[in-house]
């Protein structure tokens, strides 16, 4: 790069000198016209010829080493001049602003981790991350990343996780808690046991997704990609036309005009601007999305977002923390509270739904799983097991009236886990979700900016409505099983117009399948989480739902920019190349504009990055 | 089998795109990326096929942009 700015220079000067001193004798300026080029141009005269000797007409070099030197042999030298060296000036600027855009992309996702502090016999040995085994205990001193992913053994910390979630409060650790790699130690010295290898942990998951982003390409990409396949043989045959074709009409004398005009062409003919700045208006947009802890997966789907006109939320663990609590107890028998509680938890003791899990919590003690016998989910039901000989069931009031059993139907909020033993009612247990905390901001917000907001949910009606009443949406459906969902989004779909897209929020455990179905799948709350990060299209990485509408605003305005870059540099070598075919643009022009085009375009697809 | 490779001295978008039509249409190859920005390509071939690809593919590279150096990400 230095070597061309160099060339660059000293071309300029003699250049300049040839212009100014216009008194000198016309073949001592020529002389310097031709210092001037082959100072600049020798390079692209060389790969040049090596291209046309493999076959490759419409190679770049080639183009503008016909363009300059066509200008010399009709005797206009300073556009034989100026054509290569604003040219070199343009290719300079643009591998400047691609270094710089490589640099700043880098930095964004600079949480890759140099080395690992590993104990081995009595040693801290510093070695690479993919060295490190599972099971090994890695020390991460003050002020480290942490290189692998496993449980903290000793040693307690507050860890800074912004680059892996955008979130900026630092976090309390302790032995026995999870840390991911990535996050930062602020100020304790921490013994990690590694139980990930560096290929699988956060960090290098995290880095894959973002590197390979760019391989699932854009609409606008995919359509700068035909466009540059057509447009430069077009433009040279055209070209070609242009200096055959009136000479023949009006007469040879008039051929030197009709090829300098055929020149300006050839100025313009590489689509460079567009085939750079489309790709990187993306990349920066998919790199600024990811210092806000939201990791898309490809051009493709940020394209998407940006056109998304109805959200479809899940309610439980979106929208709501999808921790539940078990509030109340009501026996309707002659069985104490607590026995309840037992014959509840021992019933759901093999679920893993997020209500078998509470009940499980406020049971508090270990569960005997020998006294389960036959345990049966019911998905949106409920269970069956055989708990100590006797058969119980435990679900909502679905599962108790397939049953046929009688329960007690009272107005609760909450989810409401009806008991039965040997087919006789026990009464029920109330559990409850919490709402996020910005929660009611995400939705006004999203509000704003799409169409349509749906809450889905597998909750009671009574329970969904009273959440969506509290978060002011307006449409929702409840008692949904997991079929259902995909069933009413893809009804959904239907609202949509040509263009739009319909994206899905879920927490991307259970609702794999219309993450799948929707056009955009995000997913929340991925850190650590590994079945959200492969399920959806996009991961939002801590648990805040108001991340939505920051992507929103991330990929609109990512979008726009790449539109502007398309129109205003396709407008500008259509203007170019009208006007100069009507003789109404010098070359000096079409070098001007091809190269500011380039660099205004490329200038502005850094905006996405900010 | 995918292999990554990194493209050293990686200049011209336009090159990337070309690089990456002409590879995919070689036989065996089933899919191939390369990604300016990051200056990677990914190629995606057969297993039997990956010997004869990889050094087609870097004659290919080496013809687009002799200045860049394919290597082993």
């Amino acid at each position: 790069m230095k070597k061309r700015i160099w060339r660059i220079i000293v071309s300029g000067i003699i250049f300049a000198a040839a212009i100014i001193l216009d008194k000198l004798p016309a073949n001592i300026r020529l002389v310097l016209f031709g210092m001037s080029y082959i100072a600049v141009g020798w390079d692209i005269l060389w790969y040049a010829a090596l291209n046309v000797m493999r076959g490759q007409p419409f190679d770049e070099n080639f183009l503008m080493g016909i363009a300059s030197l066509g200008a010399f042999f009709i005797g206009e030298y300073p556009e034989g001049v100026a054509v290569m060296l604003f040219y070199q000036v343009g290719e300079l600027f643009q591998e400047y602003a691609v270094e710089k855009s490589r640099r700043s992309i880098a930095e964004v996702m600079d949480i890759r981790p140099d080395y690992a502090n590993v104990r081995r016999g009595n040693e801290l040995v510093k070695i690479s991350p993919e060295e490190v085994g599972i099971g090994e205990i890695i020390v991460v001193k003050p002020g480290e990343k942490v290189p692998l992913d496993g449980k903290v053994s000793e040693g307690n910390a507050m860890i800074d996780t912004s680059a892996l979630t955008g979130e900026s409060m630092p976090r309390d650790i302790e032995p026995g808690d999870e840390i991911l790699s990535g996050s930062i130690n602020i100020n304790g010295t921490i013994a990690v046991e590694v139980t990930k290898k560096y290929d699988e942990s956060t960090v290098s998951r995290i880095l894959d997704l973002i590197e390979n982003a760019g391989s699932k390409k854009s609409e606008s990409e995919k359509f700068i990609t035909r466009f540059a396949r057509y447009y430069t043989p077009v433009v040279v045959i055209v070209a070609v036309i242009l200096a055959v074709v009136p000479p023949l009409i009006y007469g040879w004398s008039t051929f030197n005009t009709w090829l300098y005009r055929s020149l300006s062409f050839l100025v313009v003919s590489c689509p460079c601007a567009l085939v750079v700045s489309v790709p990187l208006s993306f990349f920066s947009g998919i790199g600024a999305a990811s210092k806000q802890g939201i990791l898309i997966k490809g051009s493709n789907y940020l394209e998407a977002l940006a056109r998304t006109e109805i959200v479809v939320m899940d309610k439980t663990g979106t929208l709501t923390k999808g921790v539940f609590e078990v509030q109340e107890i009501h026996t309707k028998s002659n069985i104490s509270e607590n026995e309840l509680l037992e014959i509840a938890a021992y019933a759901e003791g093999f679920s893993n739904h997020p209500i078998s899990q509470s009940l499980r919590r406020a049971y508090g003690k270990d569960i005997d799983y020998s006294r389960i016998k036959e345990a049966r989910e019911f998905p949106g039901h409920g269970v069956l097991a055989v708990v100590d000989g006797r058969k119980v069931l435990a679900g909502n009031h679905n599962l108790m009236e397939n049953m046929n059993i009688q329960y007690a139907d009272e107005k609760v909020t909450g989810t409401v886990v009806h008991v039965a033993v040997e087919d006789a009612y026990c009464g029920y247990i109330v559990i409850a979700d919490e709402i996020r905390d910005d929660a009611a901001k995400a939705v006004k917000e999203l509000k704003k900016v799409v169409n349509h907001l749906v809450m889905l949910t597998g909750d009671a009606k009574s329970s969904a409505r009273k959440t969506a009443e509290e978060l002011g949406i307006e449409n929702v459906h409840s008692q949904l099983l997991p079929a259902d969902k995909v069933a009413k989004v893809e009804e959904l779909m239907g609202l949509k117009s040509a263009r739009g897209k319909l994206a899905f929020v879920g927490d991307g455990i259970n609702d794999a399948p219309v993450l799948a179905r929707s056009d955009v799948g995000i997913a929340m709350g991925g850190l650590g989480s590994d079945a959200a990060i492969e399920a959806a299209d996009i991961v939002i990485m801590n648990d805040e739902p108001s991340k939505i509408t920051t992507a929103m605003k991330i990929s609109r305005k990512t979008l726009r920019i790449a539109n502007q870059n398309i129109y205003f540099a396709i407008t500008v070598k259509i203007g170019v190349l009208l006007l100069s075919s009507l003789g109404l643009a010098s070359m000096w022009s079409a070098v001007f504009a091809d190269v500011g085009v380039t660099i205004l375009v490329i200038i502005n697809s850094l905006r996405a990055l900010r | 089998m995918k292999k990554v490779f990194r493209l050293k001295g990686l200049g011209c978008a336009n090159c990337a795109a070309r690089m990456e039509r002409e590879i995919g249409k070689m036989d065996g190859v089933r899919e191939v990326t390369v990604n300016f920005l990051t200056a990677k390509m990914t190629i995606e071939a057969d297993d039997e096929k990956m010997a004869e690809i990889l050094p087609a593919a870097e004659k290919i590279v080496k013809r687009i942009e002799p200045q860049v150096v394919m290597e082993r990400a």
